[in-house]
Formats: structure tokens, sequence, C-alpha cells
């Protein structure tokens, strides 16, 4: 264990200790490797940046520090000494605390109450003393150098003053060790400052700080040392000083894409769908874009970007502001999603088990679900029409299910989104919008299902593919969007998009890439 | 269910024969079968079977004519409004007003008919006004978006209010004979009371409805996930508006029935029904979690409840036990796919474990 702790670079005699170290866990969820190699070392005094794309681990590395998960294997040690936590409450007992990017604070009870919450200090009655707590939470506050009233209820906060107050929670838990999981995500320019600020002086008093963002202005502003995760595995450690954002770029992406995603040549035709400055204030804003026959535009970005609401948005889910869409040329009726699939668009939702499938119907009902309509003879459903339909599309998209009558609750991911993709097939739609093609599916069929959407492009069927995944986004689309705060930042035909270029447009503001 | 191991104990034909293996009689047809012949619904069916004869063998004056008839005119309010229940139940909501809406309508029944008006157009207007309490709920649920258990309590508690302030503490019993005796009358000497013929094709309707439209599959999804549901072009909200209607309604005809078959209109007709009603739903296999159950399976259910009412009442048991035997029945209800479902993971588990040792040659030939 000494020598995997002597891998990371040595930095300057400026840091102390390693208060947290952990080095080569693993977690994995049934088939899927979600850390296969979390290394990180958190010196006393020091805000540590942990980056990476989406799916790299980073969250499932955060869980583990928070007791939330225990790693299959690897070595977690606190100021030395090994650990294994059962549960949240030993994790933040041994000096740990984790702030969300949403804090969860109890709405109807006080900032001073949300503080203390299940360790209130108790008066000389044996009773809870809410003067003590008063007095204790201001003091936390003051030295935080923040003006919050302790005796307001939670409700009501900004997000920025909700972080604060979960920041002075963790103080007086003592905490040793500060993680912070994207938390400027929702702040604005000052709230950010005044975070920052508040970090900075507990690192100079010696708290050690996991600082996780997307942003790299940020990360390099604040940050002492970046630690560099890619799928599920610690790459490298480095001082901020010693670095630029575009080596970290290439670190974060560095992979072979090309042959992990075959897309098909297919010919592009007419205009199939046309989005036209659409806008939904507070989402997204002067959204343009066009998707041809053949093609697949991907709508890349990090999570929270907006890309799913403009894709709801187009499907008739929500409402929007402004703009218009048109399939073919032809408006359609705005928050209708039957009139948008009778337009001939059709929608592979990315939360499968609520969106996308009914888990305890049938794969024969499930594949008909969205032919409800077309096998009507008389007000009545023809059964055997029904159960034909449904079997051609199972069997063109090999759903591997023991029978069409077993509920899809019992299939593998993979089958569950070939199911999914098979109930919008049989409408046979001109577009067909995929948000998450591959998400929770295991490798091997992943690559099944990338040749599928290659395959439907080749038919002619224009593609609209939300992926958060940067390879696939490479790998399959004609064309890539890059969203970024309810923007399109960017826009790269196939052969200019490459990872650093679009990396850069998801996370950095306008400008800041050269 | 060891023959469901078939998939992964066969590797070889899965890649040649994937089209033909649904079409194949046996594994479908078995599977098929298993599941109707296994299912929540079919156990209260055999349940009922096994009970009627129990009951024809063990209670005398059970199997007749007259138990048939009797039972059958006391089972109707609760078999009609069981069925726009099942479908509520089943998109995951409830309907708490059903009985009020009953009682509203044999108060409106009365002082109608009291005032002179023609008795069918009485009938007439006491439709109207069950589909007008069903459409305030639709209204709250369906376009505000109330949470329905919430709603239909209030409702409950309105409707009943409202049936007292039309018809006060009065009783009224005058109704026309010929009319009161149709509603009493039999199918020759089967027993059968004639109104069931109506009542029959009001269960074919919500059956059919249920289980053979674009309308009845829709719901299901509903019940299961609101959210599929609108992803698949569903209208939700429009879908519940008409349910609450259409058990505003089918609540008129059972109040207008309750008057007839009692001769009596009173404010209090019906009270506490609609606790017999879910009870009868949720026995007869329908999930109160949504997504879940069926028509015969209610039908079986009501059927069953009816029976054992009657059963204990010929054996003189008293009215207690009776409501004891009810609220038993409906915990069990709740109680059995429970455990039935921890069976099922049970067998499943194995079946994947023993599935696993010869499965691993299977996900290669993929």
């Amino acid at each position: 264990m000494q020598q995997e702790r002597n891998e990371i670079p040595e930095p300057g005699s400026a840091y102390g200790e390693p208060l947290l170290s952990l080095a080569g866990a693993a977690k994995t969820f049934g088939p899927v490797v979600a850390l296969a190699d979390g290394t990180v070392e958190i010196r006393a005094g020091e805000i540590h940046a942990l980056v990476g794309e989406n799916g790299a681990g980073k969250s499932t590395l955060v869980k583990i520090l928070a007791g939330l998960h225990h790693p299959d294997s690897g070595d977690f040690r606190l100021s030395g000494e090994p650990v294994h936590f059962k549960n949240v409450a030993e994790s933040k007992a041994a000096g740990i605390s984790v702030i969300y990017q949403e804090p969860t604070l109890f709405p109807d009870l006080t900032v001073a109450e949300n503080i203390f919450i299940g360790r209130q200090p108790k008066g000389r009655s044996r009773l809870i003393s809410r003067t003590q707590m008063r007095r204790q939470a201001a003091e936390l506050f003051q030295r935080l150098g923040v003006p919050i009233d302790p005796s307001r209820v939670a409700e009501g906060l900004s997000i920025a003053d909700q972080q604060i107050i979960e920041i002075a929670k963790a103080i007086s838990l003592d905490a040793k060790v500060l993680v912070m999981d994207e938390p400027t995500a929702a702040l604005s320019g000052v709230e950010v400052d005044r975070l920052f600020a508040v970090a900075r002086s507990l690192r100079d008093k010696g708290t050690g700080i996991l600082f996780i963002s997307h942003r790299f202005d940020e990360v390099f502003d604040l940050c002492d040392r970046i630690t560099v995760m890619r799928d599920g595995r610690y790459i490298a450690t480095h001082r901020t000083a010693d670095v630029t954002v575009a080596h970290i770029v290439r670190e974060m992406v560095g992979r072979d894409i090309g042959t992990l995603f075959p897309k098909a040549e297919a010919e592009i035709g007419h205009t199939v769908l046309k989005v036209d400055r659409l806008s939904r204030s507070g989402v997204f804003r002067d959204i343009s874009f066009e998707v041809r026959s053949g093609g697949i535009v991907a709508l890349a970005g990090l999570v929270g970007a907006g890309r799913t609401e403009v894709a709801r948005a187009v499907f008739g889910i929500d409402a929007y502001d402004s703009g218009q869409i048109q399939v073919e040329g032809k408006p359609f009726k705005a928050r209708d999603p039957q009139a948008a699939i009778a337009a001939g668009l059709g929608f592979v939702p990315e939360d499968r088990r609520k969106q996308g499938l009914v888990m305890n119907l049938s794969v024969a009902r499930n594949v008909t679900l969205t032919l409800r309509n077309k096998f009507v003879t008389a007000g009545l459903i023809n059964g055997g029409k029904e159960r034909a339909a449904a079997e051609e599309w199972s069997k063109r998209l090999q759903v591997k299910a023991g029978s069409q009558e077993h509920a899809v609750s019992t299939l593998s991911g993979g089958n569950q989104q070939k199911v999914v993709l098979a109930k919008w097939l049989a409408t046979d739609p001109k577009l067909l919008i995929i948000d998450e093609p591959t998400r929770g599916i295991d490798v091997g069929t992943k690559s099944e299902v990338h040749r599928l959407i290659s395959d439907l492009a080749g038919r002619g069927i224009a593609i609209l593919m939300i992926s958060s995944e940067l390879p696939e986004v490479l790998g399959m689309a004609d064309r890539v969007l890059v969203m970024r705060e309810g923007r399109i930042t960017a826009q790269f035909d196939r052969a200019d998009a490459n990872p650093e270029s679009v990396m850069h447009a998801a996370t950095s503001p306008a400008g800041v890439m050269e | 269910m060891s023959e469901t191991t078939t998939p992964g104990s066969a590797p070889a034909d899965v890649p040649v024969a994937d089209s033909t293996k649904p079409l194949a009689i046996e594994p479908k047809g078995r599977t098929g079968a298993a599941r109707i012949l296994g299912s929540r619904d079919a156990i209260t069916i055999y349940a009922l079977l096994a009970f009627l004869v129990f009951a024809a063998i063990a209670i005398p004056r059970f199997a007749s004519p007259v138990t048939t008839g009797f039972l059958l005119l006391d089972v109707i309010p609760v078999l009609l409004i069981a069925m726009p229940m099942t479908l509520i139940i089943v998109t995951g909501e409830i309907d708490l007003s059903v009985a009020s809406i009953a009682g509203l309508t044999s108060a409106l029944m009365g002082v109608l008919w009291a005032g002179g008006l023609d008795i069918w157009l009485v009938m007439a207007l006491c439709l109207l006004a069950g589909i007008g309490a069903g459409m305030f709920n639709g209204f709250l649920i369906a376009v505000l978006g109330l949470p329905s258990l919430a709603v239909t309590i209030g409702t409950l508690a309105l409707f009943r209010g409202l049936a007292l302030v039309v018809i006060g503490d009065n009783a009224v019993a005058n109704f026309p004979k010929p009319l009161t005796a149709f509603f009493t009358s039999k199918l020759g000497a089967t027993g059968i009371p004639t109104v069931m013929v109506g009542v029959v094709l009001i269960v074919l309707f919500f059956g059919i409805l249920l289980h053979f439209t674009p309308f009845g599959r829709g719901l299901y999804a509903m019940g299961y996930s609101k959210e599929a549901a609108n992803f698949v072009g569903i209208n939700v909200a429009r879908s519940k508006f008409w349910l609450y209607l259409a058990s505003g309604a089918v609540s008129a005809l059972a109040g207008i029935y309750w008057t007839l078959r009692y001769t009596s209109a009173r404010s209090d007709n019906a009270s506490g029904l609609e606790l017999a009603v879910i009870a009868a739903v949720l026995l007869g296999g329908v999930s109160i979690f949504g997504g879940k159950g069926t028509i015969p399976g209610v039908v079986a259910g009501v059927l069953l409840i009816g029976c054992l009412n009657y059963a204990l009442r010929l054996g003189r048991v008293s009215d207690v036990v009776l409501i004891t035997v009810t609220g038993l029945l409906l915990i069990f209800s709740v109680v059995a796919p429970s455990i039935g479902s921890a069976v099922r993971e049970w067998q499943h588990v194995r079946r994947v474990r023993r599935s696993f040792s010869q499965g691993t040659s299977t996900d290669k030939v993929h």
C-alpha cells in the first residue's frame, strides 16, 4: 500500500501530511463498473480539485468518501489510519463532510435548527436550548464572515446560502475534510466569490477540501492540486501551477474513439426537423438547429446544460415560450406529445424505468403502446395484429426475451432499451430523439445499440441524440451542437469535432478557449 | 415455474430460431396459460368457486333460486360501482365519493318525484346529477391536478351534505308500483333478477373498455408511470376526467337502483358503500398502487364478499362478524400479493443461480 501512495507526484514542501488517502478503490454495481481505480489524496490545508467527464467515476468516489457506498476493494485511510465506513454517520463522525450541489435543508426549520439537527445543545432542564443554539450558529456565521440570520426558517434561502449553512454545519461537526460536489453549478458570480473566500479561509485554518467542478476557470483559480479521472480510473495528480487547461482536458478525454463507435456513412437528405429560436425563460434560450434525414445531430454538454429540456419541449412534453418547431416544413401543436407523434417524432427518454417503459407490462404491450390506435377494428384492439407487430419489431431489433409475455422488468438494460427503440420504430418515425442512448447499459450491448442507431440513420431516419459521453457524441454524430447553461455555445461538423474542442465549449465561458 | 428456464438452457436455438420461438405453441402457450392461471385475479376466482361449492354442500338453503335472487339484488350496487372504481384504481387514483353520489341521487329522486315530475324524467335528471358530480371530481383531480384521495374525501362529505339539504330527514316511498316491482322481479324460475341484464351489459362495457381498447391500454400505463404514459402520447388528464365522469354516472345508476329496490328515497341511502366497493376491488386483485387488475377478478371479488356475507347471514351470524370478516379479507387481499411477490422473487433468484452455471456458454453465442 505504501508504494501505491508514492505513485502520486510529491508536491512541494508547503503541503502537510495527507489527511485522507484513497488508493485503488473499486466499486461495481452488478455488471457495471462504476469505479475501477479511485485514488485521491487530500492534505491538510489544501484545496484539491477532482475533474473528469460525466461518468468518470467522480460521484462514486465522493459517495465512498461520504460513507454511502462501500468500496469492493482498495485502501482508505484517514490520517494514516485505515477506515471502513458503514454509513454516512460514521463518515461524518470521522470528520468528513460532503456538500452537494443542491443542499437538502429542512425547509420549515430555522437555520440554527438545521445546523444542529440531531445534536441540539441542551440546557439545564435537559431540554433543547434555543438561545444556546442561536448563539452558536451566530458564532459560526461570524467565523465564516457571512451574515445569515440563525433564527429565520430555511425555506426561501438561496442555494448559495444553503451551501454556506451546510459548511457551517460541517465546521460545527469539526470536519477535517470538506468535499464539495459541484458547489458552484447553481451560483452567480458574487456567490461564487463568497464561497471561494470561505473555502480559502477554511484551508488557511488547516481543513482539507476536495473540490469537484467542471469549470476550469474556477479550478485553476481556487485549487492547489488537481486529480484527473477517466473511465472510473485515476489518471494523474498535478500541481495547478505546473499544468495548463489543455493538458488537463487531454487527460480527461484521451481515448481511442474511432474504433468504438462505428457510424456508417449515410446519405444526408432533406431537412426533417427545424427548430428556430426556441426559448423558455430560465431554461434555454435562442436554440436553433436542423436535423436532416439520415443525419445524426448530437446535443453535447454537461448534465444540466438544458439539452433534455430542449428535447422535451420539441416533443411537446414541456411548454416553450417562443420560437418555432417544424417537421418537414409543417408546424405542429406545442405541448402535445400526441401531435408530435402524429408529426412523425419519437422520443427515447433518458430514464428507461420511469419514462421509457411500463416496467410491469409485457414486452409485447410495451412495444405496441405507441401503436394503440393502429390495430383497432370497430373500437376494439385486434389482439392478433398487435402480437404480430410486437413480435416483428422485437425480432428486427433482436430483443432477447424469454417470451413476448414476460414483463420488461425482467430484461437486461440493453434489451430494455431495444424495446423502447422498437416501440418508436414501429410508429415509422421521421425523427427519433434519443436521450442518453446507452445509459446504464453494459459495454457489450452498448456497441450493439450504437450500430442500431447508425443503421436507422442509414435508412433515412433523422436522429437527434443527447449524450453526456463524449466518445459516443464524437463517434456517432454528423454534427455536434454543444450546449452550456441553456444556450448553444458551439457547433462542429463531424470532421472538426474533437474531444478538446467539445469539452472546452461545454465547460468554459466563451472566449477562454484560446 | 421451471419451464421458464427454457430460454436460458437452450443456447443453440436462440440466434437461429429467434423469430419462430414466440410463434411456437409450446413455450408461449405454457407461459401464457401459467401466467393467467396463476395470476392474482385467478386466485380470487378459485376462491369464489371453492366457496360456492362449499356453501352449496354445507349450508342448507344456500343453493336455491331464492338465494341467487337476494344475493344478486344485494350485490348489484357494489358490482356496478366497482366497475368504474376498478379503472380508477388501475390508474393509481381513487374515488371515495361514490356512495355519497348514490345517496345524493336517491335524495334528488325522492324530491323530484314528490314534486310531481314524470318518473322517467326524474331518473334522467338523477343520472345527469351524478354525471355533474363526477365532472366536479374530475375537474378538481384531472384539470387542477389535486390529489384524488383528498378531493374525494371532501366530496364524500359534500355530496352527502347536499343530499341532506335536498331531502332533509324525510323519506319518499310512493314510487310507481310497476317500476319497483320490476326492480325486484326475477327472470322466470332461475331467481336471477331482471335488472341483472342491464348490470351485465355495464360490466361487459367496462370489461371491454379496460381490456380491449386503446383507452384501457393507456390506463395501465398511467397507473404504472404517468410520465411513461405521457411520453407515448396518452392524455393523462383527459383520461382521468372521463373516468370520474363515468364513476359519477354509474354511482347515480346505483343510487336509482337502491331507491327503487328498497322503495325508499333517503339522504343516508348507500352510506358506507364506498368501503365495500374498494374492499371488493382490492380483493379482486387490483393493486392499490395502480397498473394492475382485471374486471373478471373484480367481479369475482364482489361476488365472493357478497356470498360470504349472505352465507354468514343464513347462518344467523351477527353483522359485527360480517364486518370483521370483510375487514380481514381486505387485509389479506393487500398482504397476499406481497407474499406472492416474495415467493416469486425467491424463485427468480434460484432460477438465475441455476441458469448461471449453464448460461455462461449462452452469452458467448450472442
